[in-house]
C-alpha cells in the first residue's frame, strides 16, 4: 500500500517539472521534520548511553569528564540499586501475570457477550486510562491509609495490577473482536468440544493480543513511578524510586549502565525478532 | 491503549469498525453462536476478578478521597469528616497558579507534540515503505530505558553553557524566549521552557502511535482520487488526509494532555520552584506535609477539571469510540 503511494507520488511530481532544491525541500519536508522528531526522541537515550562511560567529578553525572568503563565492570557497585532492580522485576512479573489473566477474562466477556451493565463496565475499564496518575496514586494511598493497611510490596502490587488491567483489556478485546467467528464454528462443526475449541482455536488466535497486553503491562509496571511513590513503604524502593532518590542526592553512573543495558538488550531482541520474521516471510 | 493500536491493527482488522462498530460484531457473534445460548452468568463470572479489582482499588479509593477532602483535624489527633468545604477554596486560593500552570504547560506540550508528531507519524505511515516497522520500533525504543533516567539526560542536554544552550543563544532564540517569559538569561534549565520541553519529549510517543494507526488506515485510493480531481497536495491534506486522521488526533491529544497535566516529574527534575505544577503540590502535601485533606481536595479538583475538559473536547471532536 505504501509503495504504491510512493511510486505514484514520484511520478506525479516528476510530471510537474524538473527537480529544483526548493521543490525537493518541499516534497521532502515531511521526511526532514520526521527525522528531526525521531532525533528528539532518541537523543536522550544516546546521551544516557554515552554518559554510562563517564567518570564524573562529583556525585552528579551531568557533565562529561573522562572515558571510563568502571561502571560497566561493576554495575551493582552502588548500594541498594540492584536490590531495587530485583524488586521492580518481581513486582512487574507478578503484576503482569495477574493483570493479563484477569484482563483477558474481562476482554472475552466484553467482546463475546451481551449483558446488562456492559456500558458501565466499559466505562469502568476506560476511566483509569483517562485519569492522571497522581489522582489514582493519591486516592489509592488514601484508601490504604484509611483502612490502616501497611504500605509495602503488596500495596505496590495491588496498585500496579489496577492500572495495568485496563490496558490488557483493551489489547485483548481489540484482538478478539477482529477474530473470525467462523473459525470457531468450523471447529464446533467438526465435533470439537467447547474446551477443545477454546484451547486449540480461540486461544491461539487471541494469543497476539494477550502477548501485547502482557508486554504492555510489564513495561508499564516496571517503569511506573508516580503511583508507586504514593503506595510504597519505606523499605520497598523500586528502581524508578531509586533513580528519583538518586536525582536528589547524586546520580551514580551505574544508573546509566542499567538504562543503557536495558535499551540495547530490548532493541536487539525486537530488531532480531523483526529480522527473523522478515526472513520467514521471504522464504 | 496507544502501543496496542498498531499491533492489533496488523491482524485481519474489520475495515468497517467505524463508530458504533462495537455493536455489530457483537450481534454477529450472538446470532451465529451455533444455537448456543450466549447469555446467562458466564460474562459476569469472567468479569468478576477484574471488575472487583477495579471496584475496590480504583472506584472505592475515589470515594475515600472525596470523604478525606472534606475532613479536618491534624495528624496527631486524627482527621474527621466535618464537611469542611473550605479545604477546596483554600487549595484553590493557595495553589490556583499551580493549576493554571499545569494546564498551560500541558496545553503547550500537547500542541508541540501534535506539531512534531504529525509529520513523523505521516512519514512512517505513508512514506516509509519497507522501513516502516523499523521506524515504529525506533518510536517506542525510548521506552526501553526508564523514563526517569531519560528525563535526567535532559539535564545534560540543556546544561548551562552546553551545546544546545550556546546554539540557541547564538541564534538569538533565547532572547525571544526570555522576552516571552519562557527562559531567563543565558540558561534553559530551571525555566518553563525546560519543563515544556521535557513534557513534550516524555509524551510524544503517545501522540505518534494513535496518529500513525489512523493515518495508516486511510484508503490511499481516496488520496489518488483527490489528485485526479486536480487537488493540490496541500488541499488534499486539508480536505482528505487530516479529517480522516481526526480520530488519531483526538486520541493522541487526550493521551498527551491528561498525563502531562498531572505530571510532576518534569517540573521537579527540570524546573525550579517557580515551575511547580499541581502534581508537585499534591505530592508534597500527601508525602511530606501529610496534610491529606488538602491533597485530596486538590486531587479531586484536578480530576473534575480534566473530566470536564475531556468530555467537552470529545463532544466537540465528535468521536465517542476511542478505546
Amino acid at each position: 500500500m505504501s509503495t504504491t503511494v510512493h511510486a505514484s507520488a514520484r511520478s506525479g511530481s516528476g510530471a510537474r517539472g524538473p527537480a529544483s532544491p526548493v521543490r525537493w525541500l518541499r516534497r521532502n519536508a515531511v521526511v526532514l521534520v520526521g527525522c528531526a522528531a525521531l532525533a528528539y526522541l532518541l537523543v536522550p537515550n544516546l546521551v544516557v548511553l554515552l554518559f554510562s562511560f563517564n567518570k564524573p567529578a562529583g556525585r552528579f553525572n551531568y557533565a562529561w569528564r573522562t572515558f571510563s568503563t568502571d561502571a560497566w565492570t561493576d554495575p551493582c557497585g552502588v548500594a541498594d540499586m540492584c536490590g531495587s532492580l530485583g524488586l521492580s522485576l518481581q513486582i512487574a512479573v507478578l503484576a503482569t501475570l495477574i493483570a493479563t489473566a484477569f484482563g483477558t477474562f474481562a476482554a472475552f466477556a466484553l467482546a463475546r457477550y451481551r449483558f446488562r451493565g456492559k456500558s458501565t463496565t466499559n466505562a469502568l475499564i476506560f476511566l483509569p486510562m483517562a485519569m492522571p496518575e497522581v489522582v489514582m496514586g493519591a486516592s489509592l494511598g488514601t484508601l490504604f491509609l484509611n483502612t490502616r493497611v501497611q504500605f509495602g510490596f503488596v500495596t505496590i502490587l495491588i496498585a500496579h495490577v489496577m492500572f495495568c488491567l485496563s490496558f490488557v483489556v483493551v489489547a485483548v478485546k481489540a484482538r478478539v473482536m477482529s477474530m473470525d467467528p467462523r473459525l470457531e464454528e468450523a471447529a464446533r462443526d467438526l465435533y470439537a468440544g467447547p474446551f477443545q475449541t477454546f484451547w486449540r482455536v480461540t486461544l491461539p488466535l487471541a494469543a497476539p493480543g494477550i502477548a501485547a497486553g502482557a508486554m504492555l503491562s510489564f513495561a508499564l509496571s516496571f517503569d511506573d513511578f508516580i503511583i508507586t511513590q504514593f503506595n510504597a513503604g519505606p523499605s520497598t524502593v523500586t528502581f524508578p524510586m531509586f533513580v528519583w532518590g538518586a536525582a536528589q542526592r547524586g546520580v551514580p553512573v551505574q544508573v546509566n549502565v542499567i538504562g543503557s543495558a536495558m535499551f540495547v538488550l530490548a532493541l536487539a531482541i525486537v530488531l532480531g525478532g523483526q529480522l527473523a520474521a522478515n526472513r520467514r516471510k521471504k522464504s | 491503549m496507544t502501543a496496542v493500536a498498531p499491533l492489533s491493527s496488523s491482524g485481519p482488522a474489520p475495515s468497517g469498525a467505524a463508530p458504533g462498530g462495537e455493536q455489530d460484531p457483537d450481534a454477529a457473534v450472538t446470532d451465529s453462536g451455533g444455537g448456543r445460548a450466549r447469555r446467562g452468568l458466564t460474562p459476569y463470572w469472567l468479569l468478576l476478578p477484574a471488575g472487583l479489582w477495579l471496584a475496590v482499588f480504583f472506584v472505592a479509593p475515589l470515594f475515600y478521597q472525596a470523604s478525606t477532602s472534606v475532613q479536618s483535624g491534624s495528624l496527631e489527633e486524627g482527621f474527621r469528616v466535618t464537611w469542611q468545604f473550605s479545604n477546596y477554596t483554600d487549595a484553590l486560593g493557595t495553589y490556583g497558579t499551580h493549576f493554571v500552570r499545569s494546564f498551560g504547560y500541558a496545553a503547550v506540550a500537547t500542541a508541540l507534540c501534535l506539531l512534531i508528531g504529525y509529520p513523523l507519524a505521516y512519514m512512517i505511515a505513508v512514506r516509509a515503505g519497507r522501513w516502516r516497522n523499523l521506524l515504529l520500533v525506533l518510536v517506542i525504543a525510548p521506552f526501553f530505558t526508564s523514563f526517569l533516567i531519560r528525563t535526567l539526560a535532559w539535564k545534560t542536554i540543556l546544561s548551562d553553557g552546553g551545546p544546545v544552550v550556546s546554539v540557541l543563544s547564538s541564534l538569538h532564540i533565547l532572547d525571544v524566549t526570555s522576552w516571552l517569559g519562557l527562559t531567563g538569561g543565558e540558561r534553559v534549565l530551571a525555566t518553563p521552557l525546560a519543563v515544556v520541553c521535557g513534557l513534550t519529549y516524555n509524551f510524544l510517543p503517545f501522540m505518534i502511535l494513535p496518529l500513525y494507526s489512523s493515518l495508516e488506515r486511510i484508503d490511499t485510493s481516496l488520496l489518488e482520487a483527490a489528485r485526479d480531481l486536480y487537488a493540490k497536495p496541500a488541499t488534499t491534506f486539508r480536505k482528505v488526509t487530516f479529517p480522516l486522521s481526526l480520530p488519531g488526533v483526538v486520541a493522541g491529544t487526550l493521551l498527551t494532555f491528561i498525563p502531562a497535566s498531572g505530571d510532576y516529574i518534569n517540573a521537579q527534575l527540570l524546573g525550579s520552584p517557580n515551575e511547580q505544577m499541581v502534581g508537585n503540590a499534591i505530592q508534597k502535601q500527601f508525602l511530606n506535609v501529610l496534610d491529606y485533606p488538602t491533597a485530596a481536595a486538590m486531587s479531586f479538583i484536578l480530576m473534575a477539571l480534566i473530566l470536564i475538559m475531556v468530555s467537552v473536547y470529545m463532544r466537540k471532536a465528535g468521536t465517542e469510540e476511542l478505546v
